[in-house]
């Protein structure tokens, strides 16, 4: 007979299920209620294999290393040296990724450009078209080529720097753009040729091509409307790197884009925005490979997005790689999205500085991600277009030191001969090397 | 490129694609000055070249003799080109201001995106034509493919003929006017009472086309606006 006592009786603590989580549990009830899939801005916040997994093993004695501070160490980037009579001449490989105007304020499209020019790198349109404040302030404009189309006009086209045909988003690839109603303004509806205060929905396929066929008659024909002089882009989200780019090689593209599943978008449904899509660090060496094969690869320049964060980031996707990165939501929270200067705000939107992702409900109390008038006034675009140059500035030096560790005196010499994995999962990936081994899953024995 | 005028004397300028390449004949049209007097020009042996006179920005006539690819007049912006012949995908695609006159049938997404300028053309156009247009006018003599009108924002199109699947589909603010039979009506696609503005718009735009039919033969469609704000219950819709 037990003569415990009940209430001395150890009782089993609550415990959470590992499947039904209390995040799933969340988003269970929500759904039950609303009737609706959750939508939300940004990227995946899933973890996932990354560039955080890879190491520089830097020199020693069979790597001769460049002087931190003496030695120059290029990091210029020439973008559409393939067809363009034009191309694009980067100080910096790191370059702004696309983002509308309408998923973002006037005013932080214009800290963009303001950040990008000071550097000496470029800034990118989005589906919405092209302001005349953001051809003001940015040196180097990218106008984006989307199936909506919104904004698309023959003037602006030929005020571009280069096009980019956008096919998908990191985000979403499959999917197309998303802008509901309080953010379709009198001055957003109007670029658009929309009805104000409605939920867009942009197309997620070109109206006018089909196939990679056809986007090498489209692409002839954006060459013959801007006289062969501005170097083509083309953009795909990262699902299949191989095939997607090789056709985009084929199709005539100057550069390719190539945007991870971490890449962020203005709004789109969650269930997309984690389940759809490969991270980037799975995706660089299937495109690389690509242009290997088709003998294109520093012919056609690769831009690889989705997660970068530092330099090391900027330094390992060129080590992979790469020509060049783009950087959006990193970008944005350099201008101040997310400041812990506005927890009380974000409080009382259900959330807390770090975690805000409502970006499509236009209540940004940072005045980036919204068309609300007062809250947009709260950026100001010459501040924070002076802090994302800042930001620009440090990916730039902290790669450089990282190439010079390693004893490049171009952020374009490094190799994938420079990493190493830390784990199984990023060395299949990235193929490169278990970190004290020879050993690549997949690729060696 | 054969005898290419000076520009103080007003004629007719034969193109030949035959001796001259596409991208001669269009950095040529787009070098065009407004206050040009070689208005008129006639491109001879286009033989199905794709790009042909796009963007072009000042009000010159081009008449292409022949057949024409994809993107035939794409952006154009003022011209007027007058294909004899068929063309390819995206004829006019883009336009801004503005004729486009196919005098044969145009294969897919006819007018494209367009925001402005009116497209006539004479025969059958095929799918999705008038795709995501945006302030375009367009007629089609004949009939028109399946999606034709999907997500059309605005602007007016007048189908002479009958209309394939899903008219309309995802419709937002453009007019739809069809004479013949209709296979089915797409998404948030309904029929319109005609109003006097209408009949205005109809009858201007069939008096610019040379159609003599009567705008009491034709039925009005347009958006029924259900679409335009997420609901649960449309969900089917989506």
């Amino acid at each position: 007979m037990n003569e415990t006592p009940i209430s001395h009786i150890p009782r089993t603590l609550p415990r959470f299920s590992a499947t039904f989580d209390p995040h799933s549990i969340a988003e269970i009830q929500r759904a039950a209620a609303t009737g609706i899939y959750d939508i939300r801005g940004g990227g995946t916040k899933r973890k996932l294999p990354h560039f955080d997994d890879l190491l520089f093993v830097g020199a020693s004695i069979s790597r001769y290393p460049l002087e931190g501070y003496r030695e120059k160490c290029g990091t210029d980037v020439v973008l559409g040296t393939r067809f363009a009579k034009k191309p694009i001449h980067l100080k910096t490989p790191v370059t702004i990724a696309g983002m509308s105007f309408g998923a973002l304020s006037g005013n932080a499209k214009e800290a963009l450009g303001r950040g990008a020019s000071a550097v000496g790198t470029s800034t990118t349109t989005g589906d919405g078209g092209m302001t005349p404040e953001e051809r003001g302030h940015s040196q180097t404009l990218v106008y984006q080529y989307l199936p909506s189309r919104y904004g698309m006009n023959l003037t602006d086209l030929r005020k571009a720097d280069a096009i980019e045909v956008v096919v998908g988003q990191g985000a979403k690839p499959g999917g197309g753009g998303m802008l509901l109603g309080q953010k379709i303004s009198p001055r957003v509806a109007q670029m658009r040729n929309l009805p104000e205060g409605i939920d867009q929905r942009s197309a997620c396929r070109h109206p006018d091509w089909t196939g990679p066929d056809d986007l090498e008659i489209k692409i002839l024909e954006l060459r013959e409307l801007t006289n062969w002089e501005k170097p083509i882009y083309v953009k795909v989200g990262a699902s299949r790197p191989y095939y997607d780019i090789a056709l985009a090689i084929k199709a005539g593209a100057d550069v390719v884009v190539l945007d991870g599943m971490q890449g962020g978008t203005a709004a789109t449904q969650e269930v997309f925005i984690e389940q759809v899509g490969i991270p980037i660090l799975a995706a660089i060496r299937p495109a690389v490979q690509a242009l290997q094969d088709l003998g294109m690869h520093r012919k056609v320049q690769l831009i690889v997005s989705g997660g970068i964060r530092t330099g090391a980031d900027v330094a390992k996707a060129i080590a992979l790689g790469a020509d060049a990165v783009a950087i959006g939501t990193a970008a944005l929270i350099s201008l101040g999205d997310n400041s812990p200067e506005f927890e009380d705000e974000y409080r009382k939107l259900g959330t807390t500085a770090g975690a805000y992702d409502d970006w499509h409900e236009g209540r940004d109390p940072a005045g980036i991600t919204t068309q609300d008038p007062a809250l947009a006034a709260r950026l100001d675009p010459v501040k924070a277009g002076r802090r994302l140059a800042n930001y620009l500035s440090v990916l730039t030096l902290e790669a450089q030191t990282i190439a010079r560790a390693c004893g490049k005196s171009h952020l374009h010499n490094l190799e994938p001969e420079d990493l190493v994995a830390l784990t199984l999962e990023a060395s299949a990936m990235a193929q490169v090397p278990l970190a004290g081994t020879n050993w690549i899953p997949g690729k060696t024995f | 490129m054969s005898a290419v005028l000076p520009k103080n004397m007003e004629s007719t300028v034969n193109f030949d694609l035959a001796a001259a390449s596409l991208r001669e004949l269009n950095a040529t049209l787009q070098s065009l000055s407004p206050d040009t007097n070689q208005t008129a020009w006639t491109i001879l042996n286009p033989r199905g070249e794709h790009a042909l006179a796009v963007g072009i920005t000042v009000p010159v006539s081009v008449t292409i003799n022949g057949h024409a690819g994809y993107y035939c007049a794409g952006m154009n912006d003022g011209a007027a080109v007058t294909i004899n012949g068929n063309v390819g995908t995206g004829v006019a695609e883009n336009m801004m201001s503005g004729l486009v006159h196919v005098k044969g049938d145009a294969s897919q997404s006819a007018g494209a995106t367009a925001h402005g300028g009116l497209l006539i053309i004479d025969g059958n156009a095929s799918a999705r034509c008038g795709i995501s247009m945006k302030g375009i006018d367009i007629v089609v003599k004949g009939n028109v493919g399946h999606m034709s009108a999907f997500m059309a924002q605005s602007g007016n199109f007048v189908i002479c003929g009958d209309a394939g699947d899903a008219l309309g589909d995802s419709l937002y603010e453009a007019r739809i006017f069809v004479k013949g039979k209709v296979a089915s009506l797409g998404a948030d696609c309904e029929k319109k009472e005609m109003t006097e503005e209408d009949k205005t718009i109809l009858a201007n735009l069939l008096q610019k086309a040379g159609i003599e039919d009567s705008v009491e033969s034709f039925t009005r469609y347009g958006s029924a606006r259900t679409l335009y704000h997420f609901h649960v219950d449309n969900v089917g819709a989506y």
